[in-house]
């Protein structure tokens, strides 16, 4: 690699914020931004879609997720009362779809939210208070960080026996690390400014200041984080599912289906490919919304 | 013409997405070789700006220019990328407020300052390590042979201010651009490093425009003293009468307000109010709304620059 | 509510602030164990007295310590050694008063005007924070809050509700110093509070900042880097090198006529506002030596022109010249040094 001229940094051109006319909240102006990001727009629509429909789904007219037909096997997309097929048990693939978004998100949504929870609670303790319990809670976070996340997840599912509730459960243990570190690292951050420091120096107990001067500053990132595990999430507990780990049939869940429709791949791949395209479309959402949001709320005006 | 540089009624724009800030609005000044240019200004004053804008710093996407730029008689406006490589670095150094992000932390100081002789002269890979050692005996960096060796990070910060210097004048440029370089100092470390500024300067009859927020600083170092508002020169003169006789409001209040010797148990001077906001163009005078001396017309039109002697410029209405 | 408004207790010639001995070394690097840490040493042995009402200019380098001077005297870090006693109570001793006692009668200005205001809380939630923290009704500290904003010269209609962003930096240290006055303190310490202004409204502040102290009876500790604003503002000044006292006495004295040599570089560093009578010669060379490893006996011999052996053999004790206190063996009658003169005045 060549040396670059070392004296020509670009410097950031951008005078200081002035004051604006109306006062405005800091989630107020993130609001704004978020609403001139057409992309994250469209993916938060899809998303509410998404989950407004599996929500709905006994409301919606569709077949029978259940029902079973041996003379309808693998019907393709587009067939008369069937629009988007049959499975390889001849049940309807759109009634499936939808229903098995209900599982599907369920078990993305549940263990990140369980995760934000406890590994939340662990990286702010950690952050604010530093010193000891720092190094106590990080060393036993590290432990578990040494291992990829999908194996753990596959070996604690494994350990403890296929199920949902395993599965929640497993998935749970895999995302506390990675929220307690960013959790831990943002706390720190915020425990570093002056303002922290001012409140300290006003007397207040250690409580009000987490509750006034820290939780607001770190709950933003923390929850940008948590959103985009939650694609993870759903890529996990599908993965699981399709390895015989989580789920188990007749109930419908993207990730199964796609195991159990992997023997039509060559009758019907389009078919086969619909609880994957479901899969790809959430996840993707979940992560192109966290940028979004990231992006929105990485302003200081 | 002998100037050195020339600016001509420059205007700097930034766009983004949220707004459009005018951070210069119409700057001229010349410069002449061997001569030092102090530009005196508080932040968002647009001194910085200026300053960069003569190597075309800014992100070219979003900075709109217009004016002219003239470094020994080419538009710098106008070069491309050719020339604009060679005008930086070569012909025009630039030191900067903070040397660590001058240097790139994983090479040595020495590589660094070689690999740019080499870049802009072609010179061997020894001759340019001579070159670069030579160069730090120059800037009065004890010795100077280990020091080549050392990287940025295990240098003092007067240290690596005189180290960027060094850099800087590498490529023996006849145009120095200084933002700021001592601001991050300690006392003690930044009168050493003004006094090898201007030394340096005499030696090899540089241009030199340095900008800083400090009246202190410019007066010890410049021949002329800039000052801005709100992104015009308000007054430009020699700094004898900039510091004894100051013409405009602005530049008076600025050296009443700045607290000096002798001045305990008096009363400051403050100018009320703060600077405004850059994002509209005003109608009149930019400093009206703070200025103790407004007249109506003041705030009909922007007043010009006028000379109220043979080298004292004022941008304003009452100025003789 | 006035029960708030701490007394005097001691009498005018108790001391508001004694901080004795304090001391503060930070470890630096080093295994997990511990094992080949360095520390820094960024106060050592500090011994100094606030009176009522006066205003203690602290000045000295980066890395000497006058940061960490600052927080400790409000105990936002901890000493190592060394006691405090504040109006007469000692400060966390089983007779004295607590901490939390003395951070309400003692307060902080930071410099970092952004970094010291929270960006989620409106201006008017930033003051009432600590009064509420203190158990203030609503009702009264939004009064409290108004009271305190219009005290600073900001409009409290206008301000109460805005975020930090939205303000100027001037705007928003004055949000600063109306904050640090939110529990109506009795001494402030101000930490570098107007160095990040620019001049025309830092004298705005420091206008307010007498104004303030004559109006409410407060006692100041003003830490500064800024020679020329220490002037303006103290009636005593203490000059810091590498985490100790140099030398410490009246403002006229410090200025007028320094004693230490370091003092003295000090002085004649800062730029000359005259054309006519640049700096020929810079008046010490080289960089404050990193507070790490500081030098031996006295830390300034390493860039002192006048350093000979007993310098670097012995420390020198911060010993009364009459007008001022100076930690220098040319000020020392008797300590080997050459120079050494009976009753101060070192040779020049």
């Amino acid at each position: 690699m060549a040396i670059q001229t070392p004296s020509f940094e670009l410097g950031s051109p951008l005078v200081q914020p002035t004051a604006a006319s109306a006062s405005r909240g800091y989630w107020q102006s993130v609001a704004r931004r978020l609403r001139r990001d057409p992309v994250t727009l469209i993916c938060a629509g899809t998303l509410i879609l998404i989950v407004a429909a599996s929500l709905a789904a006994p409301w919606l007219g569709l077949a029978d997720p259940y029902k079973t037909s041996m003379i309808r096997r693998l019907l393709p997309l587009g067939s008369p009362n069937y629009l988007l097929g049959t499975d390889e048990l001849g049940r309807d693939m759109l009634a499936r779809l939808i229903y098995g978004g209900r599982l599907s998100l369920f078990m993305g949504v549940t263990p990140v939210v369980c995760a934000l929870l406890i590994g939340g609670l662990l990286g702010i303790t950690a952050g604010f208070l530093g010193g000891r319990v720092n190094m106590l809670i990080m060393r036993v976070m590290d432990v578990f960080y040494a291992f990829p996340s999908v194996l753990l997840a596959i070996s604690l599912s494994g350990a403890m026996g296929a199920g949902t509730e395993n599965t929640l459960l497993s998935l749970t243990l895999v995302f506390i690390p990675p929220v307690c570190r960013v959790s831990e690292s943002v706390t720190t951050q915020v425990r570093g400014f002056d303002f922290v420091d001012a409140a300290r120096a006003s007397g207040a107990g250690t409580l009000t200041i987490v509750r006034v001067h820290v939780l607001g500053n770190v709950l933003g990132p923390i929850l940008v984080y948590a959103t985009s595990l939650i694609s993870v999430a759903i890529i996990l507990a599908a993965g699981l599912s399709f390895l015989g780990l989580g789920v188990k049939p007749p109930e419908p869940e993207w990730g199964l289906m796609l195991n159990t429709l992997r023997q039509a791949i060559y009758v019907n791949p389009v078919l086969a490919a619909l609880p994957g395209v479901m899969i790809f479309i959430t996840s993707i959402c979940f992560n192109l919304m966290s940028d979004g949001l990231r992006a929105a709320m990485d302003v200081k005006a | 013409m002998s100037d050195l540089l020339q600016v001509r009624d420059l205007h700097v724009t930034f766009k983004t997405p949220d707004r459009t800030v005018h951070a210069v609005n119409g700057v001229s000044f010349e410069l002449k070789r061997g001569e030092t240019l102090g530009i005196l200004g508080e932040s968002g004053s647009g001194k910085s700006v200026t300053l960069r804008s003569i190597l075309r710093l800014h992100p070219e996407h979003r900075t709109r220019w217009s004016g002219s730029i003239r470094m020994e008689g080419d538009e710098v406006l106008e070069m491309g990328s050719r020339a604009l490589a060679d005008l930086r670095g070569r012909r025009v150094a630039m030191i900067f407020q903070e040397p660590a992000t001058a240097f790139d932390p994983v090479f040595t100081v020495g590589q660094q300052i070689a690999e740019t002789i080499r870049r802009h002269t072609g010179k061997s890979e020894t001759d340019a390590f001579k070159r670069a050692k030579e160069l730090l005996e120059l800037v009065r960096i004890p010795s100077p042979a280990q020091r080549l060796k050392a990287y940025p990070h295990e240098m003092s910060g007067g240290m690596r201010q005189r180290a960027m210097i060094a850099l800087a004048l590498s490529c023996n440029p006849s145009l120095l651009l200084a933002d700021e370089p001592t601001t991050a100092l300690d006392a003690t470390v930044q009168i050493q490093v003004l006094l090898l500024i201007r030394e340096l300067q005499r030696e090899f009859d540089l241009g030199v425009i340095f900008v800083t927020h400090d009246i202190g600083v410019a007066v010890e170092v410049s021949d002329r003293i800039g000052v801005m508002y709100a992104g015009k020169i308000v007054e430009l003169a020699g700094v004898e009468q900039m510091v004894d006789a100051p013409q405009h409001p602005y530049s008076r209040g600025l050296l009443a307000s700045t607290v000096h010797d002798g001045m305990r148990g008096q009363r400051l001077e403050a100018i009320p109010g703060a600077p405004p906001d850059l994002a509209e163009v005003p109608t009149g005078c930019s400093f009206a709304p703070r200025c103790k001396f407004v007249r109506p017309d003041c705030t009909t039109a922007p007043p010009s620059l006028r000379a109220t002697g043979d080298t004292h410029l004022v941008r304003c209405v009452l100025a003789a | 509510m006035d029960t708030m408004i701490p007394v005097d207790r001691g009498g005018p010639a108790q001391p508001l602030l004694l901080a004795t001995g304090l001391r503060k070394h930070f470890p630096v690097g080093g295994g997990i164990l511990g094992r080949g840490r360095k520390v820094v040493r960024a106060v050592d042995d500090l011994t100094l007295s606030v009176a009522k009402g006066e205003t203690l200019g602290v000045v000295g380098e980066s890395g000497c310590g006058k940061s960490t001077v600052a927080r400790l005297l409000i105990r936002l870090i901890k000493p190592d050694r060394g006691t405090m006693v504040l109006d007469g109570d000692p400060v966390d001793e089983p007779h004295g008063i607590t901490v939390n006692e003395l951070r309400r009668q003692v307060q902080m200005v930071f410099q970092d005007s952004y970094a010291s205001l929270n960006p989620r809380l409106t201006i008017g939630e930033t003051l009432a924070f600590a009064p509420k923290a203190h158990g203030l009704p609503a009702a009264e500290a939004r009064e409290r809050v108004r009271d305190l904003l219009s005290k600073v010269g900001l409009d409290p209609n206008n301000y109460a509700e805005r975020y930090p962003h939205e303000l100027s930096g001037g705007q928003r240290q004055r949000v600063n110093i109306a904050r640090a006055l939110a529990l109506r303190p009795r001494l402030v310490i101000l930490d570098e509070a107007v160095s990040a202004l620019d001049k025309s409204v830092e004298a705005q502040v420091l206008n307010m900042l007498v104004d303030l102290k004559s109006e409410l009876g407060l006692t100041y500790v003003f830490i500064s880097h800024d020679l020329n604003v220490v002037q303006y503002l103290s009636d005593r000044v203490l000059v810091m090198y590498l985490g100790k006292i140099v030398e410490l006495g009246p403002v006229e004295a410090i200025y007028g006529n320094p004693q230490h040599p370091y003092t003295r570089a000090l002085l004649s560093a800062r730029p000359s506002m005259d054309p006519r009578k640049r700096t020929k010669e810079a008046p010490i060379q080289g960089d404050p030596p990193n507070p790490i490893d500081p030098p031996s006996g006295c830390r300034f011999r390493t860039r002192c022109p006048f350093a000979e052996d007993v310098c670097a053999r012995a420390e020198p004790a911060l010993s009364d010249t009459g007008h001022q206190s100076v930690a220098c063996h040319m000020s020392i009658a008797g300590s080997g040094h050459s120079k050494a003169v009976r009753g101060g005045a070192a040779a020049a």
